[in-house]
């Protein structure tokens, strides 16, 4: 019998390259999740989820109502693509997900990086995708700590104990 | 299950060291228990503790979002009392059940 042992958990690297709300979601929960049970937690945004943290889009985010198999209508049926597609739906569907989340106490993106940050948690934008979609620091929200590349990433990601999570 | 005695009282508490039965609870078991997770609680401390258990006690669902809004502490002040586990360890030490929350 070999003795199984167990290494606690002490940091975790979440990376989030979509926008929508549930990729970016699922990266803050994690990583607020993180901090709440003492594991230093270090969030890097990428490609698309830059938007999480553009000052401009945060607060914005939309979840897809095409090409989504698990969105529903409210009865329990599958949302018809076609529905999808009509203008303002998916920013209905989004508002009324955002609404649903408030009520578990679940806050804004920006609301959310401040409970991060104050827990300890960094946040940081990859440097190649800030570049291809032309931004700058002053475009990203005050929580970001760093532009940085990926070697910065993994530098940051040494010790025992360290688990890189991709949502 | 498990019985510990703390302040001359013995009480109930899970396994992971919970009180079971909120009632228990008075201002020495909890300086006790908080003792043990290497905390020493201050007039603050229990500002926070007396919200949890009003809270919890009103069957609202727990989140350090909640705290922060209390007006007792903001969510870095609350993270500097109860040091690697805001809810975790506040709620210990309420006497009120672990959170079951994901914020």
């Amino acid at each position: 019998m070999t003795e199984v042992k167990e290494t606690p958990l002490k940091k975790v690297m979440i990376i989030c390259a979509k926008a929508s709300i549930e990729d970016v979601y699922a990266a803050l929960i994690m990583a607020n999740g993180a901090v709440m049970e003492g594991i230093e937690a270090k969030l890097f945004f990428t490609f698309f989820g830059l938007d999480a943290i553009t000052k401009k889009q945060m607060n914005k985010l939309h979840t897809g109502v095409v090409g989504n198999p698990g969105m529903r209508m409210p009865n329990g049926w599958a949302f018809p693509t076609l529905l999808g597609a009509i203008p303002g739906v998916e920013a209905g569907v989004s508002a009324m997900m955002k609404k649903q989340m408030d009520e578990l106490d679940v806050p804004p993106v920006d609301e959310f990086l401040d409970m991060i940050t104050a827990g300890g948690g960094e946040i940081y934008a990859c440097k190649m995708a800030a570049d291809m979609f032309k931004l700058t620091k002053d475009d990203l929200c005050e929580h970001v700590k760093a532009i940085i590349t990926v070697g910065d990433l993994y530098a940051m990601s040494g010790g025992d104990g360290t688990q890189i999570i991709f949502t | 299950m498990a019985e510990k005695t703390y302040a001359g009282k013995t009480v109930e508490v899970t396994d992971e060291g919970y009180l079971v039965n909120r009632e228990d609870w008075t201002a020495e078991i909890a300086a006790e228990i908080a003792t043990e997770a290497g905390i020493e609680l201050s007039k603050k401390h229990y500002e926070v503790l007396e919200f949890l258990r009003k809270e919890s006690a009103a069957g609202t669902s727990l989140s350090i979002r909640k705290v922060g809004k209390s007006g007792i502490v903001d969510i870095k002040g609350l993270y500097q009392l109860f040091p690697g586990g805001p809810l975790k360890y506040s709620s210990k030490f309420a006497g009120i059940p672990k959170p079951a929350s994901c914020v």
